[in-house]
């Protein structure tokens, strides 16, 4: 595979997202508005000493979730019903360096998320626990996962039942992955919601900032999607057609 | 070597023969147009020589190899347009460009490209605000981007308005004399006939009919002349009893068979008014042709099927 116009595709990707109203909306306005609200009011009773040492790994999951997952399926599949993925395929950019720069910007776009939410927690409060290195850990495990998914969504159905499906998925995951409140309360349905990829990584970063490190059943769950996502995807995705 | 080779050709299509034993080659400097109705498989066909599709059986040969072959070194010496879309609506026709410019070993100029089609007014706009025929030019300039040997084009004029016809045939015309090799898809006679150094019409998946353009109209229906533009079409007209129409500043036809007498009578009328006569050629009309092929064609030229436009987000 030449690498030949990968940098180039790669900056666009990320100029694509940071330029369009909606897809910032999703990526950066709402994980911080989430943060914010959440951290310094009583909407939602934690189970930590302090309200931000719970929400800020919750923003991260989410803006990892947002980036990697839906505005991938939705930008990726609007791309196709534009058949730009199929007019790209008659270019010399290979389809492997059209995934490498998609995957390029979802890691620099999450690295910008990671900047801005640890420097905004960090000022509401957050005093987290030295587990940077398992977080990243968590974070690409959990983006391959992701856009497994993502993939497979773009690539198997129509733009608008991407955009529709994509964002039930978020709406869904967000209310039962520890994002918003923690697993516990969620009852005899814990235990099936632990085995989601948004709910292992927000395990997993609950963990990795807090106390208690990681489980080993997220780091689990986490690998198993990025293994199992990314390969149905690769299986089913088709550059052309509805 | 001919850089376009189709041999035979059957290609399926969910389940369907849509293209169904055909063969042409073109050349180096060659505009050869697929002509047909729609479902007459010249997509099929232009999508097989992409590499888009697989033959089910028969041959196709671009530059001399399979298209789905070599796949690197394919992609840097064909350019595409596509039948609709292809291109990103938030970009504008430079920075599509620039990203497009990106991708090959020794680009176009991407600013020079935008001159070419003629879009340098509109150079930063974007594409989703643009008109359908300013988008078809830009497709046009991003499939000169990596500067092809060979040139596919489905449908390159289709909704675009006389002035952008203009702008993508002068295109076509120079980049002809430069010794590109063009295979462009139309269900419009006129602009094929005007395009075209070869014919090939296809209905149902099969060729009906190919051949240079004189060749095939030569079973003339039509005078065809050049003068000076802007004769007294009425008056020519009436002299003839019949219809006269200018095709362009300065082209002719006269809708009556071409013998003796009338051509005298013609050279004659122009004579009379000192109008010089630069060519004069017995033709049939393209569409006459045409007609004449889909009534013995056993399936019925399928209604267009509606064109979705890009959408938005």
């Amino acid at each position: 595979m030449t690498r030949r116009g990968l940098g180039h595709q790669m900056v666009e990707e990320v100029r694509m997202t940071l330029e369009q109203g909606e897809r910032l909306l999703l990526t950066f306005v709402i994980p911080v508005l989430g943060l914010v609200l959440f951290s310094t009011t009583r909407i939602v009773i934690t189970n930590t000493a302090s309200r931000v040492d719970f929400f800020a790994p919750s923003a991260l999951a989410l803006a990892v979730m947002s980036t990697a997952m839906v505005n991938l399926a939705v930008a990726t599949g609007f791309e196709r019903s534009w058949r730009v993925l199929k007019r790209l395929g008659a270019t010399p950019l290979s389809p492997g360096a059209l995934l490498s720069a998609k995957a390029g910007a979802v890691l620099a776009v999450e690295i910008a998320q990671f900047a801005v939410l640890s420097a905004i927690a960090a000022g509401l409060g957050w005093r987290p626990h030295d587990g940077v290195a398992a977080a990243l850990a968590a974070i690409v495990l959990a983006t391959v996962g992701f856009a497994g998914v993502g993939f497979l969504l773009a690539g198997t159905l129509r733009a608008e039942a991407t955009l529709a499906v994509a964002n039930g998925l978020y709406v869904l995951l967000l209310g039962i992955s520890g994002m918003m409140f923690p697993l516990e309360r969620l009852g005899g349905f814990s235990p099936v919601a632990r085995l989601l990829p948004a709910t292992a990584l927000t395990d997993a970063l609950h963990g990795a900032f807090g106390p208690g490190g990681v489980p080993v059943e997220a780091w689990a769950v986490l690998a198993a999607w990025a293994v199992v996502a990314p390969a149905l995807a690769a299986w089913r995705f088709r550059f052309a057609g509805e | 070597m001919e850089p376009i080779a189709v041999q035979d050709l059957v290609v399926r299509r969910s389940g369907r023969v849509v293209v169904d034993g055909v063969s042409f080659t073109a050349e180096a400097g060659e505009v050869l147009a697929l002509l047909g109705p729609n479902g007459a498989g010249k997509t099929t066909t232009v999508e097989t020589l992409e590499g888009y599709l697989h033959p089910e059986s028969g041959s196709v040969r671009v530059l001399g190899c399979d298209p789905r072959e070599r796949r690197e070194e394919m992609t840097t010496r064909i350019g595409v347009v596509l039948q609709e879309g292809g291109l990103y609506p938030q970009m504008s026709p430079l920075r599509l460009l620039r990203l497009f410019a990106s991708y090959y070993p020794d680009p176009a100029d991407p600013a020079e490209l935008v001159g070419l089609v003629g879009l340098s007014d509109v150079a930063g706009v974007a594409a989703k605000r643009l008109s359908g025929g300013q988008r078809r030019r830009l497709a046009l300039a991003a499939a000169l981007v990596g500067q092809p040997e060979v040139l596919f084009l489905d449908e390159p004029t289709a909704g675009v308005d006389p002035e952008g016809r203009l702008a993508i045939r002068a295109v076509i015309d120079r980049l002809r004399h430069e010794g590109v090799c063009i295979l462009l898809t139309t269900h419009e006679l006129e602009e094929a006939e005007r395009l075209a150094d070869h014919l090939v019409l296809l209905r149902a998946g099969r060729v009906g009919a190919a051949g240079r353009p004189a060749d095939l109209l030569a079973d003339a229906q039509e005078i065809r002349f050049s003068a000076t533009p802007g004769l007294d079409l009425v008056a020519l007209g009436a002299h003839f009893g019949t219809e006269a129409r200018e095709l362009r500043p300065g082209e002719y036809a006269l809708a009556r068979r071409p013998d003796g007498a009338t051509l005298a009578a013609l050279t004659a009328w122009l004579a009379a008014r000192h109008i010089p006569l630069a060519e004069l050629r017995a033709a049939k009309r393209l569409e006459d042709v045409f007609l004449e092929l889909l009534e013995d064609d056993p399936v019925a030229p399928r209604p267009e099927p509606p064109r979705r436009a890009p959408r938005r987000r």
